[in-house]
């Protein structure tokens, strides 16, 4: 039997949805099987680090990598299929640009384990139990846990990467094209976002209920109302990201009656995705005076978690500035 | 030169004689640019506008292959246009050019820190460089300009521009609202300061336009619609239907004559209700064009269709009476539209205390020169409503104009006119004439002679805001007494008089906002058009091919508008026999491929560039109309306009070059 393309899938920090993904290639996974070996995916099959380490380097042909990079060990493993794949994929948001987990950069570290372990008010620790990088029990062993990070990194940002696949998760039908072009060779420039370079209005069955003055003279969240299921979600005062984030989901959201939410990710041509749309919906609020606008900007109680929902690590914010630590760390 | 070709810049740093190489080390300046990225010759030099500063560019240009120009000099707004020919020159595309400004932001504002003054410019001269490598070449477009233009108002401004371009040999369409032009202009008697007779003065031009055989004059009409941009619009006129066809009516007058109505019993809008008029009825007699209007509200022919028409009957042109006469929306062509729109006085109703529509003693100062008049209501005579002539007449200044209230503006004619006024008042009457004033404004050539000659004639001045108007009697019909206070003689007035003028200011048409949306252009607060630059570009907009006359731009009198008439005549004419109009470089553009069509962009130009295409509802700037603003550049959420001469990557990249300094030099990093 010929050797067939090997194949990795690897998740770093994730929730998993984009393992989800794959599977929901549904029958088409037997074609993708039938054309791939899959030799290393942890959340499916049993293998280990030193089964990766085992093999030859660039021996893998593509691995998919999903999840941001927020440990040591997330680093040391994207490094290590970084060596052994002749190209890598940043598959999923979270991956290409930080993503949800991503929002944990406008806090410490600090102020991170001290909600999850001390104030949060569903954790019982009277103990004041912390994990601890290492631990010695005093009988001879030592316990090793992976460095948690200060900052949380999209993938390129820790390796070099080959090319993108946008969304929370990725599209089965976007990983189909994917590997079948990988496997044909036809292959897009390096750097490459598998998705189309045109903003989701485009493709957005509401188009032409969006007027071309919004004058948005209140924000909803989307608890607030119940959304017309036919009319544009920001003439309906719902903020929504399609107008600077890539197509190519086939509006999943807006059928399912939800706003974008952009976890596609911008446009190759925009530099930073939030600041871009901020910037357009601002000039659509229906205002001129201070008091009035900084009323309407209330309605959005949350612009970083609104505007960078899935970008703050590849966004020219980065992360909030921590006070007495020089200002960037590690 | 190619795109794609690796940079080969040349940086040049001018010692401006010592603006610059007294604060900056010039010399250092120069070699910390030769260390820079894609820098091939970097030289400093004394002028580098002087001929000889100009000539070592090009010399390079030649010897070093150089393809980017970079001069670290003074302000763009000084000296750019001047670089970007010295590249043209020497066969590099002008846009190739980048300049950094050492002089005004580090030598001027840094003179006393020489040291810290030259790592600021040296900071400067870095992100001019890294922008220059991003730099693309720009060609100019060209729009051919249509020599026909269009003239809105036939007021006395409007007049004087139609003929001026007329007698030029250029196409001009006047549309006028009225059924007649002449304006404000043909409604007064005497014009200060010289007490020119105005119909003598302005009835020549009115006849001149309307037999010009360059103009086509549309009264009783509007624009409604205006498409394109500089050089090439499409105007479409509404002409309402006077229910005479003008190439047919000879102007007889007989139908006015015959007219079932024996009496004028309608409230004549030219003599301001103090005359009246038939339903058939010409506005006054120069009328321009001489042609009747049926008035539909009134004619019970139009109104009703019931009548006996003694007035086709008696009308010798078969057809030229046409009750059936619709509204017609012809569209002209036209390259260039000069507005000439005009004002409209101060309504007095705003201020009650003054009493206006209430005492019959009160008059506006515009019904006032309409009893003036030698063809008004009255035939010159000053008479009130009651019959008598008055003994003893007050003139009230500032009417709508110097207060908070109303108008903070001055509207610059009033002092004048009140004065004029005062004078054939008193001429014609012998009457006393009190001028209440706040101050008195008599700027203009030949006016503080005016005032000292009204003065000497025996008019009254008294320096004081007027404190109240009541009527002498209680039924409000007879004198009003006038309570002031004489601030330069310190002690308060009642004067009892027969008539009390107010001088009323001058005000934006009501509709000038329709206006200006109608024709892409702003108004001020007050609803005056703005002109591009109040000293530079006094006759020109924003929106390039429309310029302005007369007092729809601000208020002014009769020699300043037809000045005005003149000069926005003449940019009219500089675009026609230029042919051409070459557009700025920097105008942004749409990709269609990337346009999600999400309309973001469109109700945002400032200049109403951007339209949606109707096919695929991608977004298209008119490059004519495109003033490089950037705003839609900005507001794009997919980032799919760009901008000549301010391409992302060009500003990111100057961005860049300027925090990599600072940083290294620890100065303003965290």
């Amino acid at each position: 039997m010929a050797e067939k393309p090997k194949v990795a899938f690897y998740w770093c920090a994730s929730c998993g949805g984009c393992e989800e993904s794959v599977v929901d290639l549904a029958e088409d996974i037997l074609t993708v099987v039938s054309l791939v070996d899959i030799a290393f995916w942890p959340v499916a099959i049993d293998m280990k680090r030193k089964d990766v380490e085992a093999m030859a380097d660039r021996s893998l042909t593509v691995s998919f990598i999903n999840g941001s990079v927020r440990t040591s060990e997330q680093r040391e493993m994207v490094e290590l299929l970084r060596r052994k794949s002749a190209f890598v994929i940043a598959y999923g948001a979270c991956s290409q640009y930080g993503g949800i987990p991503s929002l944990a950069n406008l806090h410490s570290k600090e102020e991170i384990f001290d909600w999850v372990y001390h104030a949060s008010p569903t954790v019982v620790n009277p103990a004041g139990t912390v994990p601890l990088e290492r631990f010695d029990d005093g009988h001879g062993h030592t316990l090793k846990l992976p460095t948690f990070y200060e900052t949380v990194r999209a993938l390129d940002q820790v390796i070099d990467v080959d090319f993108y696949l946008p969304g929370c998760p990725p599209t089965p039908k976007l990983l189909k094209e994917a590997v079948l072009a990988l496997l044909s060779g036809k292959l897009p420039p390096k750097g490459t976002v598998l998705a189309p370079d045109v903003a989701l209005c485009d493709e957005c069955p509401r188009r032409a209920t969006k007027p071309e003055k919004l004058a948005i003279a209140r924000f909803y969240r989307p608890h607030e109302i119940v959304p017309d299921p036919e009319k544009c979600f920001l003439a309906q005062g719902l903020p929504c990201m399609g107008i600077g984030t890539r197509k190519g989901c086939e509006a999943l959201c807006i059928h399912g009656n939800m706003p974008c939410t952009g976890c596609f990710g911008p446009t190759s041509r925009t530099r930073d995705h939030g600041a871009k749309i901020l910037s357009a919906l601002a000039s659509e609020v229906d205002a001129t005076d201070e008091k009035k606008i900084e009323e309407i900007l209330a309605g959005i109680p949350d612009p970083v978690g609104t505007f960078y929902r899935y970008g703050i690590a590849s966004s020219m914010l980065r992360r909030k500035i921590v006070e007495g630590n020089g200002g960037v760390s590690a | 030169m190619k795109e794609g070709e690796t940079p080969r810049i040349g940086v040049y740093v001018c010692h401006c004689g010592l603006n610059i190489a007294g604060v900056l080390s010039v010399k250092s300046l120069a070699e910390y640019a030769g260390r820079l990225p894609n820098v091939v010759v970097s030289r400093d030099y004394k002028y580098m506008c002087s001929d000889p500063g100009q000539e070592l560019i090009r010399q390079d240009i030649r010897e070093h292959g150089l393809n980017r120009v970079v001069v670290a000099a003074c302000s763009p707004f000084l000296h750019e246009e001047t670089f970007r020919r010295v590249c043209a020159s020497a066969g590099v595309n002008p846009y190739f050019y980048q300049m950094v400004n050492i002089r005004e932001h580090a030598a001027w504002v840094h003179s006393h820190e020489k040291e810290k003054a030259t790592r600021k410019a040296e900071d400067l001269i870095r992100a001019g460089v890294a922008r220059a490598a991003k730099l693309e070449p720009v060609v100019r477009q060209r729009v051919p300009i249509h020599p026909a233009v269009l003239v809105v108002g036939g007021g006395i401004a409007g007049i004087q521009a139609a003929l001026t371009l007329a007698d030029a040999g250029k196409k001009v369409y006047l549309v006028e609202r009225e059924p007649t032009i002449g304006g404000h202009m043909a409604q007064f008697d005497k014009t200060f300061p010289t007490l020119d007779c105005a119909a003598c003065i302005l009835t020549p031009k009115m006849t001149a336009v309307g037999n010009h055989p360059n103009i086509t004059l549309w009264t009783y009409s509007d624009v409604v619609k205006v498409d394109g941009s500089v050089g090439h619009f499409t105007v479409t006129v509404r002409r309402r239907p006077r229910y005479v066809h003008e190439d047919l009516c000879i102007g007889c007058l007989l139908c006015i004559e015959s007219c079932i109505y024996p009496d004028a019993r309608v409230a004549s809008e030219f003599d301001l209700g103090l005359g009246k008029r038939k339903p058939v009825y010409i506005p006054f007699p120069q009328a321009v064009p001489m042609k009747v209007v049926f008035d539909p509200e009134t004619c019970i022919a139009v109104k009703t269709g019931k009548c006996t028409r003694p007035c086709v009957d008696v009308c010798g042109v078969e057809g030229a009476i046409d009750f059936e006469q619709k509204e017609e929306f012809p569209q002209i062509e036209v390259g260039t539209i000069i507005l000439a729109t005009g004002f409209k006085t101060f309504d007095p109703h705003r201020l009650p205390f003054y009493g206006y529509g209430r005492y019959p003693a009160v008059y506006t100062s515009l019904e006032v020169e309409r009893l003036l008049n030698a063809s008004g209501p009255t035939g010159g005579e000053v008479v009130l409503r009651n019959g008598k002539k008055p003994e003893a007449v007050g003139i009230v200044h500032c009417i709508g104009s110097r207060d908070e209230n109303t108008n903070r503006y001055c509207s610059r004619v009033c002092c004048m006119y009140a004065m004029k006024i005062a004078h054939l008042i008193r001429e014609r009457t012998g009457a006393e004439v009190y001028n209440f004033y706040i101050d008195i404004r008599a700027p203009g050539k030949g006016f503080e002679e005016f005032y000292d000659r009204v003065q000497e004639e025996g008019v009254h001045f008294i320096r004081g805001k007027v404190g109240d108007v009541t009527p002498e009697t209680p039924d409000g019909k007879g004198r009003v007494v006038v309570s002031a206070d004489d601030t330069l003689l310190g002690r308060a007035r009642k004067i009892p008089l027969d008539m009390l003028v107010l001088a009323v200011g001058l005000e934006a048409q009501a509709d000038a906002n329709e206006v200006r949306r109608l024709f892409n252009i702003t108004c001020s607060e007050e609803g005056f058009f703005v002109e591009r630059h109040p000293k530079l570009a006094p006759v020109n907009t924003f929106t390039d091919g429309v310029f302005l006359a007369g007092c729809c731009q601000s208020p002014k009198d009769i020699p300043d508008s037809v000045a005005q008439a003149g000069a926005a005549a003449a940019e009219a004419l500089a675009l026609i026999d230029r042919g051409e109009m070459e557009l700025s470089p920097n105008f942004a553009y749409v990709s269609a491929e990337e346009c999600s069509g999400c309309k973001t962009c469109v109700p945002l130009c400032p200049y109403s560039a951007i339209t949606l295409e109707p096919e695929h509802g991608k977004a298209v700037i008119n490059q004519a109309l495109c003033k490089g603003c950037g705003v839609c550049v900005a507001a794009c959420p997919s980032g799919s306009i760009g901008q000549h001469l301010f391409e992302d990557a060009q500003i990111f990249d100057e961005i860049e070059a300027l925090i990599q300094g600072v940083a290294a030099n620890g100065e303003g990093a965290r």
